[in-house]
């Protein structure tokens, strides 16, 4: 970027009344990122990042902190910080604003902490003599806090797999607060989470779109049992985290393809594939060699992360368009989520694709025995015309069953996140019960991470009385004829999710400093 | 083993948040003994007689003569339009068929991990009263689907030998009261209403009676005394039965159903409070 062009920038940023100050410092820092020169890559490489047929993120010329930590806040609250001269806290409201404190200095891509920690176990330690009443007041406190002072929406905490008072409470907030901020992962081991555990999941999903549900023995499977959900759904080993995230577009590298499918897997997919590994490389070397920035930060001197414990995401998105592509040009019209040919096609190319990571060598990933994590990733809000991940293309979903049945595949291969929602009938807010048995169907499946979302404008059953096909085709034509007949009482005012504020808080992930460039 | 009875079915679906508790895999049966003014599915109502009215109607050409009473219909082409419904001069249907337990059973066995169990429904489950024990006694012995739940959609009009036969494979029943005074019982359904209410002593004596539903007509039995004579009367059966009071709508009935009026929501939230003010401490309004 030439001096002149950098000053406009600037001068933009400075002076745009739409910016808070804390974003146009934040794109202030961006800007001066962008001034200096990208990692090393070869000139195919930069190409590929230039048409965006890989992606960065945006995540700037010259990473200087992990795009996602997780730090061991368990050790941080058994030891205390030096850097921060705090000592270990010994009640919990001190756990608390210990916890408060530390979360201000732990970078990520978006400035903002991306993980708060497993908060019902790492809190349960103090609540032995906290009676109802105090754990409600300090916790609703703390829980405004963190919407407050951290408004970003990849801010998340997790709770579960095992059943406490903490975790109860954090979904009683849930449901009280309607707060975007903290994002909430609930771990579910359908050996030891209680079905009510799961239920009062579903309904603080049905208050307030939270939490997701994620597959625990899965996640320990792939990661041990020291892992957290974080951000967008990623999944990452606690003490260490991910240096980057360098993602594919599926639908640009099938549109670059010519010939058969076939040979997209022999050339197209692996070139694109090595090109978005080298560009991960890149990235990674910088920040590990050049910023060194696990040799000065005081979470990394003070071991609440470890080098060792990181690796980095290779994600891909995109995968619908990619396989509709690809059998268009074959002209087949079988399309991905509703015939068989085409899952088919999918489940294929996300195993070529694990199988490169597998095999791809990749420095400073230990975390990870030497090679990335794959993760589905799910979009940011520059993106057009190309699904999220591994998603089947909103408004073109089946139904849950067939939906589930054509995603679970998916899931085994993404230890670093893949998600998926669903959307139901608003009769299940008078049903929970069922999204606890679907839940516990979706993981016997082999689902990894998933939420539901209610449909208010839907053709729906009320009670055990069939409804034609012809009618809801007729439904769909006519606009909603029975529409006010047919809604479940109360589901507007209920919705309580459309209309919260959201515009004090940042999604800062989904619309990166620079995406608009 | 003699065999199996069949089953005389609609249609089922593999996943329900509607018909009982949990997510439920339901078959609806072909067939009912009463003839409800308000049915929303008064295609289920009559069997085939095979007068062949749909055939020509059918703009697919799907539905020819059968080799028995019931009509073959083509599924490759039906597309689902149900004019062959809408013709139909006798409330049923050409695309209701004959069953194995066996099929059903297959049919579960995908979406069986996503199940709290299976809800027979209908038209009226209890005129097949052999089909559902030889399909809910075919769960029970199924190491893979037995730990389902069977609940039985009921319109209440069956005998006491029938849920004698039911009850042991049975876990609950999910039964309608549609009037407690007869004559609006029998205004209403065709048909009086002295099962139905044995049946509801019946099962509740047996620890049987998940739920019992009652249905808001506007106009037809919602005055204020048959309101409060039905709840007395149910106290003093089972003061503890869970109620679901449901307002009518008119989404699916025939055309002499017209004349009533979808109750408010206001209203329906009233005929709630009296019942909890009976005390009911389970009553959900719909």
């Amino acid at each position: 970027m030439q001096m002149e062009e950098f000053k406009a920038k600037a001068q933009e940023v400075v002076t745009d009344p739409k910016m808070s100050f804390h974003q146009r410092r934040h794109y202030m820092a961006y800007l001066a990122e962008s001034s200096l020169d990208y990692p090393e890559i070869s000139d195919e490489c930069a190409h590929a990042l230039e048409k965006q047929i890989i992606c960065d993120l945006f995540e700037g010329n010259a990473p200087y902190r992990p795009r996602y930590l997780l730090p061991d806040y368990q050790k941080a609250l058994a030891q205390g910080s030096k850097f921060l001269e705090l000592e270990p806290p010994t009640d919990f409201d001190d756990a608390l604003t210990f916890l408060l404190i530390l979360y201000t200095q732990v970078p990520s891509i978006t400035g903002y902490p991306v993980y708060l920690g497993d908060l019902d176990s790492l809190l349960m330690a103090y609540v032995d003599d906290v009676s109802d009443e105090h754990l409600y007041k300090s916790l609703r406190r703390f829980w405004i806090s963190l919407d407050r002072m951290l408004p970003d929406a990849f801010v998340h905490t997790n709770i579960g797999p095992h059943d406490n008072r903490v975790a109860r409470m954090i979904l009683r907030l849930e449901r009280e607060l309607y707060q975007v901020v903290p994002n909430v992962t609930l771990k579910v081991d359908p050996e030891i989470t209680p079905d009510d555990l799961i239920e009062d999941g579903v309904r603080t999903v049905f208050e307030n779109g939270k939490p997701h549900f994620v597959n625990h023995p899965l996640m320990t499977r792939d990661l041990g049992d020291k892992y957290g959900v974080v951000s967008c759904y990623n999944s990452l080993k606690r003490g260490g985290g991910s240096h980057t995230l360098v993602r594919m577009n599926l639908r640009e590298v099938a549109l670059q393809h010519t010939g058969d499918i076939d040979s997209f897997f022999e050339t197209t997919l692996p070139h694109y594939a090595e090109l978005t590994a080298e560009l991960t490389e890149a990235r990674i070397r910088f920040l590990v060699e050049e910023a060194k920035f696990y040799e000065h930060d005081f979470l990394a001197v003070e071991g609440l992360i470890d080098i060792d414990n990181f690796s980095a995401m290779y994600g891909i998105y995109g995968l619908a368009e990619c396989v509709n592509i690809l059998l268009a040009n074959t002209g087949s019209e079988a399309t991905y989520g509703h015939d068989q040919t085409a899952n088919d096609l999918s489940y294929r190319i996300t195993k070529a694709v694990s199988e490169f990571v597998e095999s791809r060598p990749m420095p400073y990933t230990e975390g990870n025995n030497g090679r990335c994590f794959l993760h589905s990733q799910s979009g940011i809000d520059s993106d057009l015309q190309v699904s999220a991940g591994t998603r089947i293309p909103i408004g073109t979903e089946p139904s849950m069953f067939e939906h589930i049945e054509a995603v679970a595949p998916h899931h085994d291969f993404f230890a670093a996140g893949v998600s998926d929602i669903f959307h139901v009938e608003e009769t299940a807010r008078r049903n929970p019960e069922a999204m606890v048995d679907i839940i516990r169907g979706a993981f016997a499946k082999g689902m990894r991470d998933f939420t539901f979302n209610l449909t208010t404008n839907g053709f729906i059953r009320i009670t055990g009385y069939l409804v034609r096909k012809s009618d809801v085709a007729a439904f769909d034509e006519e606009g909603g004829r029975h529409g006010s007949t047919l809604f479940g009482a109360g589901s507007v005012e209920n919705s309580h999710v459309e209309d919260r504020a959201v515009k004090r808080v940042g999604v800062r992930e989904r619309t990166p400093a620079g995406s608009s460039q | 083993m003699s065999a199996r009875q069949l089953g005389h079915l609609n249609n089922y679906l593999s996943f329900s948040l509607v018909d009982g508790p949990g997510n439920r895999f339901v078959l609806f049966l072909q067939g009912c003994n009463f003839n409800c003014v308000v049915c929303h599915n008064p295609y289920t109502i009559s069997l085939c007689d095979g007068c062949e009215v749909c055939i020509p109607a059918c703009p697919e050409n799907a539905l020819s003569v059968g080799s028995n009473i019931q009509l073959d219909v083509n599924l490759t082409t039906c597309t689902d339009c149900d004019i062959c419904v809408d013709v139909c001069p006798s409330d049923s249907t050409p695309l209701s068929r004959y069953v194995t337990v066996e099929e059903m059973l297959d049919a579960m066995r995908p979406t069986a991990a996503f199940l709290s169990g299976v809800t027979v429904s209908g038209g009226e489950a209890t005129q097949q009263p052999q089909f559902v024990f030889d399909l809910f006694s075919a769960i029970k012995a199924d190491p893979e689907l037995n730990r389902l739940t069977t609940f039985i959609d009921s319109n209440g009009a069956a005998s006491q030998e029938v849920w004698e036969l039911l009850a042991p494979v049975t876990d609950g029943v999910m039964l309608d009261l549609k009037a407690l005074d007869p004559q609006t019982h029998l205004e209403m359904t065709g048909s009086p209403n002295t099962e139905v209410l044995s049946s509801i002593r019946y099962l509740s004596q047996i620890d049987k009676l998940y739920e019992v539903r009652l249905l808001v007509v506007p106009g037809a039995n919602d005055s204020p005394d048959a309101l409060a004579e039905t709840a007395e009367w149910l106290h003093s059966v089972d003061p503890k039965v869970p109620l679901k009071i449901i307002g009518f709508r008119k989404h699916g009935t025939r055309p002499e159903a017209d004349v009533f009026e979808e109750p408010t929501t206001s209203h329906m939230a009233g005929i709630g409070t009296r019942f909890e003010d009976t005390g009911f401490k389970d009553v959900l309004v719909i």
